[in-house]
C-alpha cells in the first residue's frame, strides 16, 4: 500500500510553471529520490508536500488522508519531518534545544502549565529527552549537545538537520540533498544514516539529491524531473540510462 | 574549571544547575533583602527603579530577545497597567484584585497588537507598535472620564489586605523585588519548555520552525500577551511609585529606554534585561552629576592653566549651556545605543560572559571565541 502520493500536481509562478502534472507514489519503507537538473523543481515539490507552498492544482494523500489543505503547522504531526537544503537551524541555539524543537509536534502542555513549571510539564520534559537522546545516539551527535549551532562545521549542521527532523518520530522524511556540501567520506557515512533510518527506525524516506553515488547507493527508486514535468521513473539503472534523462543532463 | 557531570535529566531542566549557582544568587538574595536596611533612602529608591525596569526588560527580553519580534510600544502597556491600578483604586478596588486585572487586561491588549505582528517583520512592526503607543498616549489624553486627561492621575498609597505601604517603605521595594523574581521565574520556566523553544525558533528561522510544527500565528501572539502582561504589573508598580501619572511619562523615550535596557545588557537572557536596567537606572543621576561638574571642572582647569578669570567663566557658563540643551539626553542615549551595537553586541552580560572565561581559562582564552560567524546561505524565500 503506498503511504503517501502525489496526484497531478501543479505550481505556478506567474508565468512560470515550476511544477508540472507530476505523480508518484511512495510505498511504505521505501528510499525515493528525486533527481533532475538545477531549477527542475525538486525543491518546489518538497516545499508543496510540507504544504509552505500552495498547489495551483491537484492533490496530496498521506496514509490516505488528502493534506493539500492541511496548514503548514500540522504537518509534522501527521508524521511527515523534513530538513532544508541550505540548513535552517535554529542558529543562536544549542543543539539540544533545537533537538528538542523537533519535538514540538508532541507537545501536549499548555502554556499556563509550562509558566508555572507544573509536574506534568517536567514530566513531558523527561520524555521528549529521553526520545532526543535516541536520536542522538543514533546519529552519533554526544560530543555537541551543549554546543550553539552558529559555531559548528557545516558537516555537522547537516547531521543536526537529519536529527531535528527524526525527533519528530515522523512516518516519512523529506531529505532535500542530504550531501551537498559534505566531503567523501561524511557523504558516506550520510549514506549509512538513510539506509539505517529505514531499516532500523522503519522510516520511509523522500529525497531530493545530486551525488548520484549516494542515490546509486541507497534510493529503491528514482524519479528524474526537468522543467516542472516528470522525465522518467524506475530503479536507479534504469533512469540513468533513459534517453530523456540523458539528454537533459548531457543536452541532446 | 567546573565539570558537571550529568546523570539524569533533571540535572538538565533544574533551574540553579550546580551549587556555585546556589552559592552566587544566594549571595545576590541576601545582599537585596538587606539592601533597604543599609541603603539610605536615595539608592533604595533608586532600586525600585531598577526593578520595575528589569521587569519590563525581561518582558522585552521574552519578545524581542526570545521571539524576535521587536517593540517600541512597551511605554504603552507600562501606561495601562499604570492607568488601570489608579482607576480601579479610585473605585475602592483592592490590589490583590486590580493588580492581577492589569496584568489580565494588559496581556489582551498585548495580544490583539499581536496581531498585526503575524504579517509584518522587522522594522515595519517597530512601526506598527510606535503608532500602537501614540494611539494609547492619545486615548490617555482624550479620554477625560477615566484617565482625568492631560491633567494626570493621582494614585493613593498602595493598601495591601489593610496594610498601607507607603511609596519609600521598605515593604514597597520587597512587594517590587518579588514581582520582579516571580517576572523572572516565568521567563526561566517558559524557556525550559516547549512555548519557549519555540520563541527561539520563531526569531531564528521561521521556516523551519513551521515545519517543525509551530503555528507562528499562535507563538506570536502568546509572546505578545506574555509580555505585555509582565509590563503591565510593572506599570501597577510604577504608578504607585510615581503616585501621579500623566500621559506624557509614557512617550516613546520611554519605549527606546525598555529598548535600551535590553540591548545594552545584551538581548539574549534574562540576566541582560536586569543589568540593562541597573545601567538605564544608574545613567541617569551619572549625566545629571556630570552635566553639574563638568563645566564647573573645565573652568577650573582652564584658568589652574593659565585662562585669564572671565574667559574661564565664559567657558563655563558656555559649557552648561550645551549641557541643558534640549534633546541632548536623546542624542546621548542614541550614542550608547550606537557604541554597543558597534562594540559589544551582547551587552553588558555578553561582556560578563568574556570577562568570566577570560579568567576561567586563563591563560588559555582567545579572543575569537566570541567571534560572530557570517552566514551567507540563510534563504528568505520562504518566510
Amino acid at each position: 500500500m503506498s503511504l503517501f502520493t502525489v496526484d497531478g500536481i501543479s505550481l505556478q509562478f506567474g508565468g512560470l510553471r515550476a511544477v508540472d502534472n507530476v505523480s508518484f507514489s511512495i510505498s511504505k519503507g521505501e528510499i525515493f529520490t528525486i533527481i533532475g537538473p538545477n531549477g527542475a523543481g525538486k525543491t518546489s515539490i518538497f516545499n508543496l508536500i510540507s504544504r509552505l507552498y500552495d498547489p495551483t492544482s491537484g492533490k496530496l494523500f498521506f496514509e490516505g488522508r488528502d493534506i493539500t489543505e492541511v496548514p503548514p503547522h500540522q504537518i509534522a504531526k501527521l508524521g511527515i519531518a523534513r530538513t532544508f537544503q541550505n540548513i535552517e537551524l535554529f542558529e543562536n541555539a544549542t543543539m539540544l534545544a533545537n533537538l528538542l524543537v523537533g519535538r514540538h509536534c508532541h507537545a501536549t502542555t499548555q502554556m499556563w502549565q509550562e509558566i508555572l513549571f507544573l509536574p506534568s510539564v517536567r514530566r513531558a520534559e523527561k520524555d521528549h529527552r529521553r526520545k532526543v537522546e535516541e536520536v542522538i545516539e543514533f546519529l552519533d551527535l554526544q560530543a555537541y549537545r551543549e554546543k550553539l549551532i552558529a559555531g559548528l562545521p557545516y558537516g555537522v549542521r547537516k547531521v543536526i538537520e537529519v536529527a531535528r527532523a527524526l525527533c519528530s518520530e515522523p512516518k516519512l522524511i523529506l531529505l532535500d540533498e542530504p550531501s551537498s556540501g559534505l566531503n567523501v567520506e561524511e557523504t558516506d557515512d550520510m549514506s549509512f544514516w538513510i539506509r539505517d533510518i529505514r531499516s532500523e527506525l522503519g522510516i520511509t524516506v523522500l529525497m531530493v539529491e545530486h551525488d548520484m553515488t549516494l542515490v546509486n547507493r541507497v534510493s529503491d527508486r528514482v524519479l528524474a524531473l526537468n522543467y516542472g514535468k516528470v522525465l522518467a521513473s524506475g530503479t536507479p539503472s534504469e533512469v540513468q540510462a533513459h534517453p530523456d534523462v540523458i539528454a537533459a543532463y548531457l543536452g541532446a | 574549571m567546573r565539570f558537571v557531570f550529568k546523570t539524569d535529566y533533571d540535572q538538565d531542566i533544574r533551574i540553579l544547575k550546580h551549587s556555585g549557582y546556589w552559592w552566587s544568587y544566594g549571595v545576590l538574595l541576601a545582599v537585596l533583602i538587606a539592601a533597604p536596611f543599609l541603603l539610605g533612602s536615595y539608592l533604595q529608591s533608586q532600586l525600585v527603579f531598577v526593578f520595575i525596569y528589569a521587569i519590563v526588560g525581561v518582558a522585552l527580553m521574552i519578545l524581542t530577545g526570545f521571539t524576535g519580534q521587536a517593540s517600541l510600544g512597551h511605554a504603552a502597556f507600562l501606561a495601562i497597567g499604570a492607568y488601570t491600578a489608579g482607576f480601579l483604586q479610585g473605585h475602592g478596588v483592592p490590589f490583590i484584585v486590580y493588580f492581577p486585572v492589569a496584568a489580565v487586561l494588559t496581556g489582551v491588549v498585548g495580544a490583539l497588537v499581536g496581531f498585526p505582528a503575524l504579517r509584518l517583520t522587522g522594522i515595519y512592526l517597530v512601526i506598527a507598535t510606535i503608532a500602537f503607543a501614540f494611539i494609547v498616549e492619545e486615548v490617555l489624553a482624550r479620554w477625560e472620564s477615566v484617565t482625568h486627561g492631560n491633567e494626570g492621575m493621582r494614585v493613593r498609597t498602595l493598601d495591601l489586605v489593610g496594610m498601607p505601604v507607603p511609596r519609600d517603605s521598605s515593604a514597597f521595594y520587597f512587594l517590587c523585588l518579588l514581582v520582579l523574581v516571580g517576572a523572572v521565574l516565568v521567563a526561566l520556566n517558559l524557556l525550559r519548555s516547549p512555548t519557549g523553544r519555540a520563541f527561539v525558533a520563531i526569531r531564528d528561522s521561521e521556516t523551519a520552525g513551521k515545519s517543525m510544527g509551530i503555528d507562528l500565528a499562535a507563538y506570536k501572539v502568546k509572546s505578545f500577551a506574555v509580555s505585555a502582561a509582565i509590563t503591565g504589573m510593572a506599570g501597577v508598580l510604577f504608578a504607585h511609585k510615581m503616585t501621579f501619572i500623566s500621559p506624557e511619562m509614557f512617550t516613546l523615550l520611554l519605549s527606546i529606554e525598555f529598548i535600551m535596557v535590553i540591548i545594552i545588557g545584551g538581548a539574549f537572557g534574562v540576566h541582560g534585561a536586569i543589568l540593562g536596567a541597573i545601567f538605564m537606572v544608574m545613567i541617569d543621576p551619572f549625566l545629571t552629576a556630570l552635566k553639574d561638574d563638568v563645566p564647573v571642572l573645565a573652568a577650573s582647569v582652564a584658568s589652574s592653566f593659565g585662562m585669564a578669570q572671565d574667559a574661564a567663566a565664559q567657558l563655563q557658563e558656555k559649557l552648561s549651556k550645551i549641557g541643558s540643551a534640549a534633546g541632548l539626553k536623546g542624542a546621548i542615549y542614541g550614542l550608547i545605543i550606537m557604541m554597543f551595537i558597534l562594540f559589544e553586541p551582547y551587552g553588558l552580560y555578553g561582556r560578563w560572559l568574556k570577562v568570566k572565561l577570560f579568567f576561567q581559562l586563563f591563560p588559555l582564552y582567545k579572543r575569537a571565541t566570541f567571534k560572530r560567524q557570517k552566514t551567507y546561505v540563510k534563504s528568505e524565500r520562504n518566510r
